[in-house]
């Protein structure tokens, strides 16, 4: 097993190019990151782009689907959105998209809050080919492997860490 | 003592995690801090509000109050609405009881109804702890007060507003003022503080109205008001239960308003920042002045609303603890049936040898 450090800076400030080019970006869009990995990168990405409204941010743990099966989250915090969701652009931001469970949550919890204008979805990293619901990302820094596992740390440093086989490094 | 009705931990699960509701009584911090933590997640902190979320969706609850309610009903209604559960509830006093269902019957079609929870006020000291002893294993019951014995989910939503404007609990001073012998919403509360571990936890009012044995509540009785508030963080007021008090054990209401009543003037006696709380239904001109009442120091109207995030919360941890119970079940009947593979294998290797 070798690991493999990712020039996170690097991918946020391709992020941050490309939300640029969106439609959104012109229509002083809202950021909402998810809890816990998906705030820290949607901080970053926030303040690169000096977006005016505060950051909000999600917990999506009353919105899983699985509660049923493995209960309550116990470190879950409340959800903080301190503005109106009706009618505005959404960037939501998460650090790994993966099976889209987490997708599916957060845009549940966001349409409790009210009905936003658009939502464009950005993924730090995208693990391509298990997704187990259909969703993607518009805008994403890197894809991986869906085999290779990934580490995300922080807030401070934010690290990304991938887990290569022998094989293909 | 009414206390001893309810067995050791039958409310809690082989995980000794909570699975029933039913009374403070043996639990630890843990299990109050998980309660009050949890209703934390569930009001906004911006806006104070508390939000309808998807967790109980597909849950049947059903709320049995066999003794009048309005306020601990209509929350727990709105609790279970804003966890989406589909709720029933049951005026018992005009129902088939008083045609002569017993307690077991009733329960029995109850649940053979569909129910995964129950919510129970009951006048008789037990109730809740009766059902939760034969309901079936999959369904929850969660006492909303039975006789003078307990009202869990009243404490909680006290110490949860208790916390929420003074922190931590064990740092504090908190006086209760009123009918203490005769309360379960006391009972609760003390247990409560004493769990959290509160500095001081003092009871005040006229003798007739005291616990007997104080001291074994940990408790220290003043049956002089002005006294007993001097320099305490957190006033609870209590009601006078008119309807449980068999005999007249203080003399006339107003008396009471004189020596006992929460005024402006005994207010002053406790540290300036101090909370006055009440649990409702509030008499005014008997144990409280309405200038008190409806003070900058009182907080009697957010302990209904947190009542409504607290009763959410334990219903959710009820439902999440079985859940994590049976994921836990799983995993060992899974573990257990690979060590029978593996054993079978060991015994399969061991024949070949003999061979």
């Amino acid at each position: 097993m070798n690991e493999l450090d990712i020039d996170v800076n690097q991918l946020i400030e391709d992020i941050c190019d490309q939300i640029k080019r969106t439609r959104a970006f012109a229509q002083s869009p809202k950021m909402i990151g998810i809890r816990t990995g998906g705030e820290w990168v949607a901080t970053k990405i926030h303040n690169q782009l000096e977006l005016e409204d505060e950051l909000g941010v999600i917990d999506i743990s009353f919105y899983r689907d699985d509660f049923s099966k493995i209960g309550l989250n116990p470190t879950v915090k409340p959800s903080s959105i301190p503005w109106e969701i009706d009618d505005q652009h959404i960037i939501l931001v998460d650090d790994v998209l993966y099976t889209g469970r987490t997708t599916r949550a957060a845009l549940n919890e966001i349409f409790d809050f009210g009905r936003p204008a658009s939502v464009t979805l950005v993924s730090l990293l995208d693990r391509k080919g298990c997704r187990e619901l259909p969703f993607q990302a518009d805008i994403t820094g890197m894809q991986i492997e869906c085999s290779q596992k990934i580490k995300v740390s922080g807030p401070e440093p934010l690290k990304v860490t991938i887990e290569t086989s022998e094989a293909s490094s | 003592m009414s206390g001893r009705l309810v067995a050791r931990n039958i409310q809690l699960n082989e995980l000794g995690k909570l699975e029933h509701f039913l009374t403070l009584e043996g639990l630890k911090a843990h299990h109050l801090t998980e309660i009050l933590d949890t209703a934390e997640s569930f009001i906004n902190p911006q806006t104070n509000e508390i939000r309808k979320l998807p967790l109980l969706r597909g849950k049947s609850i059903m709320n049995l109050f066999f003794e009048p309610s309005t306020r601990t009903r209509t929350t727990f209604e709105i609790a279970e609405k804003r966890l989406s559960a589909d709720i029933e509830s049951l005026d018992i006093q005009t129902s088939a009881t008083k045609k002569g269902e017993s307690l077991l019957d009733t329960l029995w079609n109850l649940q053979a109804m569909q129910a995964d929870m129950f919510v129970i006020r009951h006048a008789e000291s037990g109730a809740a702890h009766f059902f939760a002893k034969h309901v079936a294993p999959h369904v929850h019951v969660m006492n909303a007060g039975d006789g003078q014995h307990a009202h869990p989910t009243q404490a909680m939503l006290d110490m949860y507003t208790i916390r929420k404007h003074k922190g931590d609990i064990f740092d504090l001073k908190v006086a209760i003022v009123g009918d203490v012998l005769h309360s379960r919403v006391v009972r609760s509360q003390i247990q409560a503080l004493s769990i959290l571990e509160a500095r001081e936890i003092r009871v005040i009012g006229p003798k007739t109205l005291m616990p007997s044995d104080p001291a074994a509540m940990g408790v220290h009785v003043y049956h002089n008001i002005e006294e007993g508030l001097e320099g305490v963080d957190v006033i609870i007021m209590v009601r006078l239960q008119n309807e449980r008090m068999k005999s007249a054990l203080i003399p006339s209401e107003k008396e009471f308003f004189k020596l006992y009543g929460l005024t402006e003037e005994r207010l002053a006696l406790a540290k300036p920042d101090a909370i006055v709380m009440h649990p409702g239904p509030i008499n005014r001109g008997v144990e409280i002045d309405s200038a008190v009442a409806d003070g900058s120091q009182s907080v009697i109207l957010e302990q209904v609303t947190y009542g409504i995030a607290v009763r959410m919360a334990v219903m959710a941890i009820l439902i999440s603890n079985a859940a994590q119970l049976a994921q836990h079940k799983a995993e060992q009947e899974s573990q257990l049936q690979i060590e029978g593979l593996d054993s079978e294998q060991d015994e399969t290797e061991k024949m070949e040898d003999e061979k």
